[in-house]
């Protein structure tokens, strides 16, 4: 057993997703990633369970485990009660803290979702909100919502929203002092510090590719390099 | 087989949901694209049912994406959701009932991993009280809203103004279902019907008088895959999903999709838009695509509810022709008007699907 095998087995949605797989295949047939990327979840079963670090360490620093969507069909029919899906999350977590995200281009993206999505936690107490769906950055969206994007605050009110005011209710503000609290608990639990493990390689990647990365947000070279670029080999 | 074993084996697929005083927390992808449907549920729970639903302005996020996007660690998510049975703790209640699918998930999963890993429910309790000195009892009772309304289906029906039916021919509406894969996929007995026979969205269907249509790909995924939406160099991936839905249920000739999770509802709307801008297909006879509800809608429609005011005018898919095959009286004039009926300007024509 490796040392890459051992901190795996330290996160337990590891030990949670992977019993004894017997390399059926099954979760392959039901994963939509597997019909949509070269992906399949059955190999990352027999990669981990093998207990090979060099074997683990190409599977970290690869976009293969970037390609699963975390739906978890895998886990409703496998047949020994595994979950592919568990187990990826435990290996980006790894992969994450080491560093090895940013040697591939569906890894980098963290860095993107990280600015946006851990930006818009921190600070509003949302994952998302209608501000950050974009209509630039979001053309699929459509027309309705477009008219929805430029006229918030009239659409919000008709359908009874309580939107940006204080008190409860659909959209509301969320008060300085709950950030403050939530804040407070991704310091203590370790979730700042995962954030800035991003930030740090991601930073490290953009300079080594020449690309400006900011200090936060999302107008920057790097940023848009992540969050668009599609070498069109994932298929 | 012998009454007993079926009833052994059916057993496991049933569920209990609280009977009343539920603590109901909000969902950022249903707030964001569905507000009306917030709103309507508690107008039902409250004004339909009397029931008594409490909510805590200082509820936040579950940072459920967050943590689907791998950004955010299990041990602050687990905290986060600590914090919120704290404020269902503090305010008496112990029936822990949220809007979202996501975040359904992600309390069935941090509830499981308590049970089998007491000293992860300890760490919480410990991280809780280092940032924030609150306290908390693990909910006796978890359910979906979607659970809520499948509970009171036939009272409900009871009080209906429309039925699921065609007034054309007095046939029932064909329905295509769809459950959010983190409702009853990971842990199939906290869903009702499991993950196999998921009956919340059907019992509700039938209920009200609609028939459902049992096609090939029910079960697969919307594509939402977190990451795989979120950025914009993978969104293929999610539309590709979608779009196998579609062509599967096309043949059975839908007359609108329902879906008990807020981002499903929002991809299976947006996405018949963009294939339509894409390749020109659409998805039904009319080329006005295929209207998509979310459970909330469905249930205020069938109660007589105004549909603008249930926000159904943020679809991309209109729902007139539906409303109309329903014998739903509704003002055209008010659709894109608002609040106060001023005009706010209407959205553009897209390319392809007629409205």
């Amino acid at each position: 057993m490796g040392r890459l095998h051992e901190r795996l087995c330290e996160d337990l949605r590891c030990l949670e997703g992977l019993n004894s797989c017997m390399n059926c295949g099954v979760c392959t047939a039901i994963c939509p990633s597997a019909e949509f990327y070269h992906y399949d979840p059955r190999i990352i079963c027999d990669t981990v369970q093998s207990t090979d670090d060099e074997l683990i360490e190409q599977l970290l620093k690869s976009d293969t485990i970037w390609y699963c969507g975390e739906c978890m069909s895998c886990k409703t029919r496998c047949p020994r009660g595994n979950t592919p899906g568990l187990l990826i999350m435990a290996l980006r977590k790894l992969s994450q803290e080491l560093g090895y995200f940013t040697d591939s281009e569906k890894g980098r993206q963290q860095f993107a979702i990280r600015r946006v999505i851990g930006d818009s936690i921190l600070t509003t107490g949302y994952c998302m909100r209608p501000m950050l769906v974009n209509p630039q950055n979001h053309p699929e969206q459509g027309p309705v919502w477009e008219w929805v994007y430029n006229n918030l605050t009239e659409v919000m009110d008709k359908v009874g929203a309580n939107y940006m005011k204080d008190g409860p209710g659909v959209l509301r503000q969320i008060a300085p002092a709950v950030l403050a609290e939530i804040n407070e608990i991704f310091k203590v639990t370790g979730g700042q510090d995962f954030f800035q493990c991003i930030e740090k390689f991601s930073l490290d990647k953009a300079n080594e590719m020449g690309l400006i990365a900011g200090e936060r947000g999302s107008d920057n070279a790097y940023f848009s390099e992540v969050y668009t670029k599609n070498s069109g080999n994932h298929h | 087989m012998e009454q007993a074993g079926k009833k052994r084996i059916w057993g496991e697929y049933q569920k209990d949901i609280a009977e009343d005083h539920y603590f109901y927390v909000r969902s950022c992808i249903r707030q964001t694209f569905f507000p009306g449907s917030e709103t309507t549920f508690l107008r039902i729970l409250r004004d339909e049912l009397f029931k008594d639903v409490f909510e805590d302005a200082r509820h936040t996020t579950c940072t459920g994406i967050g943590y689907h996007t791998d950004i955010v660690p299990f041990e602050t998510t687990m905290t986060i959701a600590a914090r919120h049975f704290a404020l269902m703790t503090e305010a008496g209640y112990v029936n822990f009932v949220p809007s979202c699918v996501t975040s359904f998930g992600i309390y069935t999963e941090i509830l499981d991993t308590w049970k089998h890993f007491p000293e992860m429910e300890a760490k919480a309790r410990d991280f809780l009280w280092t940032a924030t000195r609150r306290e908390f009892k693990v909910p006796e009772n978890l359910s979906h809203t979607s659970d809520i309304i499948y509970k009171f289906r036939n009272q409900l029906a009871a009080s209906s103004k429309h039925h699921l039916i065609d007034k054309n021919d007095g046939k029932p509406l064909k329905v295509v279902e769809h459950i959010g894969c983190h409702y009853a996929k990971m842990f199939p007995k906290c869903g009702i019907g499991g993950a196999e026979f998921p009956a919340v969205l059907s019992g509700m269907v039938e209920a009200w008088g609609g028939e459902v249509i049992d096609y090939p790909e029910r079960r697969h995924c919307c594509g939402f895959g977190f990451r795989q939406y979120l950025i914009r160099a993978n969104r293929g991936y999610s539309m590709s999903n979608s779009k196998k839905k579609f062509e599967s249920m096309q043949p059975y000739q839908p007359d609108f999709i329902v879906a008990n999770c807020p981002g499903c509802a929002m991809f299976l709307d947006r996405w018949q838009y963009t294939i339509a801008e894409m390749e020109g297909t659409t998805y039904n006879e009319s080329g006005k695509g295929i209207p998509v509800l979310t459970y909330e809608e469905m249930a205020g429609l069938v109660l007589g509810y105004d549909p603008w005011v249930m926000g159904m005018q943020m679809h991309q898919i209109s729902v007139e022709p539906l409303l109309d095959k329903i014998g739903i009286i509704y003002d055209k004039k008010d659709k894109y008007l608002g609040s106060k009926g001023q005009y706010i300007g209407v959205p553009q024509q897209p390319l392809f699907l007629l409205q």
